[in-house]
């Protein structure tokens, strides 16, 4: 997933499957690449060892994401950037850079960015990201649900804060309820705590991520078909583009 | 108010599913929660009592040595936990809401997150004897 600024200045979220995707689009890839790592699940980074910038000396890569308890980031990935997981180790790599996130805010380029803790197993975070007045949230791995009694109290719920009233969401949409009953505690929304949580927060809108990879388009059309949600809520797909 | 941390909220959830009496503070004292096992202890429930200052918190729910002379404020747990982010436990006399005196192991745990960040923390209360048994 990338977010592009007005100015053209790009961040990529998350380093999943689809990011060797983004190789033949960033063509030429600028000479800074931000990719903001809201944990190390391996369906978030499994994308890093062929995303071509990371190997281009000409290219600063910067690597965001949160830490552990006892681990920084650096030690965190090298955990798969080495062998036998990857046989190109993290501090081979020419120009990329792991840089520490904890909660809080920082910069980059025209992005004004809070990163917060969300409820998911390990570090995991949030990002919210604002250029201007118009802001995106992105909690592609969350389970508000698990701080219990949902929904419930703001002061309560997990990503209240850092969520409330964002012009776009992008959330945990994987599970059925009937799905979530057998999976509480594995990180994930169920496809209505999601919208409640959106309503909760006072999304602009709602995109759906994460989807369960054994739920077919076929399946996903149906249960996309949500009788009066409290915002518009977009399907997220492959090739969705949105302007913010 | 402000969301509490994620620490703090789980800490919440898995209290409230404990048959154990706990209760929650945040990085500056103030009770954010109790559970059902404390509210028995106690004489009163959370609904009731709801989220209280370290001030009023210390005025309701009087402590006192095992002797029965004043406790400190320094030589309490929670105090103990909060400002040296330290375990601490001391067997105390508590004063319950309906005025009756409970000796109880009062154990406190500081809450502190990734980055060190400190978050508040937590108190076990085990009804006990004097000779804690």
């Amino acid at each position: 997933m990338e977010v592009i600024g007005a100015d053209g200045s790009l961040l990529v979220l998350d380093a999943g499957s689809g990011l060797a995707r983004l190789n033949s689009v960033l063509n030429p890839c600028p000479p800074r690449v931000d990719v903001l790592l809201t944990h190390l699940h391996m369906d978030h980074v499994q994308g890093l060892g062929f995303f071509q910038p990371l190997f281009d000396p000409e290219v600063e890569v910067n690597l965001w994401g949160p830490v552990s308890s006892t681990m920084n980031l650096t030690e965190r990935l090298a955990r798969y950037l080495s062998p036998p997981l990857f046989p190109v180790r993290l501090r081979d790599l020419p120009s990329v850079h792991p840089i520490d996130v904890r909660p809080g805010n920082f910069t980059i380029g025209p992005f004004d960015i809070t990163a917060d803790l969300v409820i998911h197993p390990g570090p995991t975070v949030g990002y919210r990201i604002q250029e201007g007045s118009r802001s995106l949230a992105y909690l592609p791995d969350h389970e508000p649900a698990l701080g219990g009694n949902f929904p419930r109290e703001p002061e309560w719920t997990s990503g209240y804060d850092l969520c409330r009233n964002v012009d776009v969401l992008i959330h945990d949409f994987q599970y059925t309820p009937d799905e979530y009953v057998s999976r509480q505690g594995w990180g994930h929304s169920s496809m209505p705590q999601a919208v409640a949580f959106a309503g909760q927060v006072g999304a602009g809108s709602l995109v759906t991520f994460h989807h369960d990879p054994d739920h077919d388009d076929a399946t996903l059309d149906r249960l996309h078909e949500i009788d009066q949600a409290p915002l518009p809520v977009i399907p997220g797909r492959a090739g969705l583009i949105l302007e913010v | 108010m402000a969301q509490h941390p994620i620490e703090i909220i789980l800490l919440q959830q898995w209290a409230s599913m404990m048959n154990v009496p706990i209760w929650i503070t945040d990085a500056t004292g103030d009770l954010v929660y109790f559970n059902e096992p404390t509210a028995e202890l106690i004489g009163v429930s959370f609904e009731e009592a709801g989220e209280m200052p370290a001030a009023d918190l210390s005025e309701r729910f009087v402590l006192r040595d095992l002797d029965g002379s004043p406790l400190p404020e320094l030589d309490r747990p929670l105090v103990i936990a909060l400002q040296k982010q330290e375990p601490a436990q001391r067997l105390i006399r508590m004063r319950s809401d309906d005025g009756t005196w409970k000796v109880l192991a009062d154990t406190a745990i500081p809450i502190v997150g990734e980055g060190n960040r400190h978050l508040g923390a937590m108190v076990l209360l085990w009804a006990t004897d004097e000779n804690h048994t």
